[in-house]
């Protein structure tokens, strides 16, 4: 693992409190952010809509290659199997309630981070790669042929969500759209708070560390990676459905491979294994991508590149890890 | 019959120029053990390389073919000793993030400097044409792909089985450490072989690019392609990466032939079934 | 009388090489057992052959009556045969109370529950408190294992074996890697071990086999040479030879 969890970044996990303060902590900020977006940015919550979307997707990829070790360039599979499903349920089945698109959303993306878990787990390094490379395209394909189903390159449209909870129209501005995302993040960052104290957490972060202490232990670590793999999923797939929802149409680049490879980037930037690293990640980066295809559409690959390979370079545990270890030293410099 | 045919001589070539490309990763791989997604990249630098030379300064095919691979050489000795051999050994996630990160910057570098546009590498007047075999007649570019896949083979079999730096090679493939003890400096092996290896990808860029044309997202397109022939052929194995070629070739060339409308379905489809099946490689399943 | 844990006609080949040679052993509740040899003997083949790491050629396996040839290795481990390592396994992120509560959990299969902690777990945490309050690493409770030192993730290695409550434990050198100084602070967890646990343990040091184990056995080049009392390993004259061999001058065994 790259970028392991470090001391400072694991500390953020309480031992033994049971009020857990650091989950506060985080939705307090979440809520401030989120409410200042909304009243400064009032012109671009589509954009604003579109990070939180890619914010699930890439804590979604946390959850396997930060809590788990496993790589994967496929990840955005599960992302667009969500806006997929929330869409085909939209526009085909005629479900256009937003609470119950987001619901098949999350089902379709567990669906599909099942049979990604059960393919990618076959193999170890490379191949694993390889595995993850390949099942995004042939997920692409797939939904590019089943164009009667997904409207293939043309991209999905036509879907039209009902009001929210029967009050709140999905409008022009994407206010209703932004505060949905906004509340689907918080309960999805509560969730997997929840999620990586746990005792399955636990052992999630076991397997990644010493596999075979964990089968030592009597447990099956493929299963521990299959079941994170499924969870991934439903995070995936709501942050899918959020994009299907919000932006009325769901396209091919949702299930491409850049998406998957750029999301990955995102959670590097921001620090794996850490619920925190992977949102400021996703931030930094796409408020990075706004910036300079507005300034410079033709340099933004070479951006993302020069990105990369600095932060490999010169932070490897991601801008919130290093800084938690700056802050960290700091502290005990102190004591 | 004649469908047949045609999709054998295709799949052949195909699979030939996948071989002269990806050769110089699996060795790479079996050697440094690094996960180097970068490596189309370096055979879309050298079409680009060659396609500018023999169009833009009216230069002939072999010497924009020597331009190509010299130039992309020179290219990447710097690449070579700044970034990669600071992931040497470091994890995979470390080697995915950095090596994907040169190649998108040298997609978007050629996104800049050549246009978003196809670039063709005309072909000198002898291999244009089409030979005659009495029954059959075939593309000549086709029999040069070929050739040049089998001279590539055996070319490297000679230099590995046959030299000096062929032994220093395998024993740092067999164990880096216990060679760097014996005298060996792996770090002239890596870089020679690095060299080597991005040379073999520009020549098959070249050689290649009627049947993988060169545009900015060559090397994101053909990345999982070129990875699954080492992951298939499993590292450093000649002969693994040679009948993984052929496979590979004949898995897409007959898709692209009977179910165009499909794309690369039944392509990626046989890569899963093929490493999940082989997860330690054909060559991994012959030990 | 059955035996709670059995191998019968063992064997082992690598290509034509023969590495474990028709080993036959069987244990009952409560015995302590060490396993000794000189190097190459064929120890660590042993202990991946019964831990379900490799097939055997032919033979077979069993614990408690059945027949666990053909069960993987975890599935062993849920059966009841645990084993600790040589070479300590550990998380150096966790806490040997994280550690310690994860095999508790496991054991009890609630290691899968995505909610909740097992700080709100009462009996759980008692468990965890006990175990790690027998074997005196409860001071070093909410430290992470990296800070800990390496004698301190012995007793960690061998809390995590209590923890799950097995019926056999085989120790791969419990005292592997740990001063002189502070082996007797293993000897003691040892002897924390239940009593009706039947333990086989791996060990090169001679001082601790001879005051932990009731029963010696002693394998060289893969096969068992002698199976017997403490007293008289030492005076088994293949035990000498193999161990001896060319050092024949040497007036004591081991």
């Amino acid at each position: 693992m790259a970028v392991s969890m470090n001391d400072s970044v694991t500390a953020g996990l309480p031992v033994r409190r049971k009020f857990d303060t650091g989950s506060l902590i985080g939705l307090v900020a979440i809520i401030v952010i989120g409410v200042a977006g909304y009243f400064l940015f009032p012109n671009n919550l589509a954009l604003l809509t579109r990070i939180i979307a890619i914010m699930l997707l890439v804590l979604s990829i946390d959850l396997v290659t930060g809590y788990c070790g496993v790589a994967t360039l496929g990840h955005a599979a599960l992302f667009g199997a969500g806006a997929y499903g929330a869409g085909i349920a939209a526009v085909h089945f005629g479900i256009t309630e937003p609470l119950t698109m987001t619901v098949v959303g999350a089902i379709a993306g567990a669906l599909a981070g099942l049979i990604s878990g059960i393919v990618i787990l076959r193999a170890h390094g490379l191949p694993q790669l390889v595995l993850s490379i390949a099942v995004i395209h042939l997920f692409h394909e797939a939904a590019n042929k089943a164009s009667a189903w997904t409207g293939g390159s043309d991209g999905l449209a036509g879907i039209a969500p009902d009001a929210l909870l029967g009050m709140f129209q999905f409008d022009l501005w994407g206010r209703t759209a932004y505060i949905y995302g906004l509340v689907l993040l918080i309960v999805v960052f509560l969730g997997l708070r929840v999620l990586v104290r746990s005792p399955f957490g636990m052992l999630a972060r076991g397997a990644r560390e010493d596999p075979i202490r964990i089968s030592a232990m009597g447990a099956s670590v493929k299963s521990v990676l299959l079941r994170m793999y499924v969870i991934s999923g439903v995070v995936a797939g709501i942050g899918g459905a959020l994009t299907a929802i919000s932006t009325q149409v769901v396209g091919l680049d949702s299930l491409s491979f850049t998406l998957s490879a750029e999301s990955l980037v995102m959670l590097v930037l921001g620090g794996t294994g850490s619920l925190y690293g992977a949102m400021i990640g996703t931030v930094v980066f796409m408020w990075f991508e706004d910036l300079v295809s507005a300034a410079n559409p033709f340099h933004w690959l070479t951006m993302v590149g020069a990105l990369l390979i600095a932060v490999v370079l010169f932070a490897p545990k991601g801008l919130y890890g290093s800084g938690a270890v700056i802050l960290g030293r700091f502290k005990g410099g102190r004591k | 019959m004649q469908t047949v045919f045609s999709i054998a001589i295709d799949a052949l070539a195909y699979g030939m120029v996948l071989f002269v490309i990806s050769i110089g990763l699996s060795v790479t791989m079996g050697l440094m053990r690094v996960v180097n997604l970068a490596h189309g990249a370096f055979a879309m630098i050298g079409g680009y390389l060659a396609s500018y030379a023999a169009r833009d300064l009216g230069l002939g095919y072999a010497i924009a073919t020597l331009i190509a691979v010299i130039g992309t050489i020179i290219i990447a000795i710097p690449i070579e000793r700044f970034l990669y051999r600071r992931i040497y050994g470091a994890p995979e996630l470390t080697q995915v993030l950095m090596t994907i990160g040169i190649t998108f910057c040298i997609i978007g570098i050629a996104n800049f400097l050549f246009g978003p546009t196809l670039k063709t590498i005309p072909l000198p007047q002898t291999l244009q044409g089409s030979a005659d075999l009495g029954f059959r007649s075939i593309a000549t570019h086709r029999i040069f792909a070929i050739l040049c896949g089998l001279v590539v083979a055996g070319a490297l079999w000679f230099f590995i089985e046959r030299t000096a730096f062929g032994i220093k090679l395998r024993a740092a493939v067999d164990n880096a450490a216990m060679a760097a003890a014996l005298g060996v400096r792996t770090e002239v092996v890596y870089a020679v072989s690095f060299a080597v290896a991005v040379g073999l990808a520009a020549l098959g860029g070249v050689v290649g690019a009627e049947l993988l044309p060169v545009e900015p997202y060559y090397a994101l397109r053909y990345m999982v392609t070129f990875l699954v022939v080492v992951a298939v052929g499993g590292a450093g194995s000649i002969p693994g990466a040679l009948i993984a070629c052929l496979l590979l070739g004949a898995i897409d060339t007959t898709g692209r032939y009977l179910a165009p409308e499909y794309g690369e379905f039944f392509f990626y489809l046989a890569v899963i079934l093929i490493v999940t099946i082989f997860p330690r490689g054909l060559a991994g399943r012959l030990k | 009388m059955s035996a709670l844990f059995e191998v019968r006609g063992l064997n082992k080949n690598f290509g034509g090489l023969t590495v474990t040679n028709n080993v036959s052993l069987s244990m009952t509740t409560g015995d302590r057992v060490a396993l000794i040899g000189p190097n190459g003997a064929g120890k660590t083949t042993f202990v991946n052959l019964v831990t379900g790491h490799l097939k055997p050629t032919s033979g077979d396996i069993r614990l408690a009556g059945q027949d666990i040839t053909g069960a993987n290795a975890t599935s062993r481990v849920r059966m009841g045969l645990v084993r600790s390592f040589q070479v300590t396994r550990l998380f150096y992120d966790m806490t040997p109370e994280e550690h310690v509560a994860l095999a508790v959990l496991q054991r009890e299969k609630r290691s899968g529950r995505v909610m909740g902690h097992y700080a709100g777990m009462p009996e759980v945490m008692d468990e965890v408190r006990e175990i790690l309050e027998l074997l005196g690493l409860v001071e070093l409770s909410h430290l992470k294992v990296r800070e800990i030192a390496y004698g301190q993730q012995r007793l960690l290695e061998i809390a995590l074996a209590m923890a799950l409550r097995p019926k056999v434990l085989l120790l791969d050198e419990p005292a592997a890697g740990v001063p002189q100084s502070e082996t007797a602070r293993i000897e003691h967890a040892l002897d924390k071990l239940p009593s009706d646990l039947a333990v086989l343990m791996i060990e090169h040091d001679m001082d601790l086999v001879f005051r932990f184990a009731k029963r010696v056995i002693v394998l060289a080049a893969g096969t068992i040479i002698f199976d017997g009392s403490p007293k008289a390993v030492t005076q088994d004259a293949r035990v000498r030879e193999a161990y001896l061999g060319s050092y024949a001058n040497a007036s004591s065994a081991a």
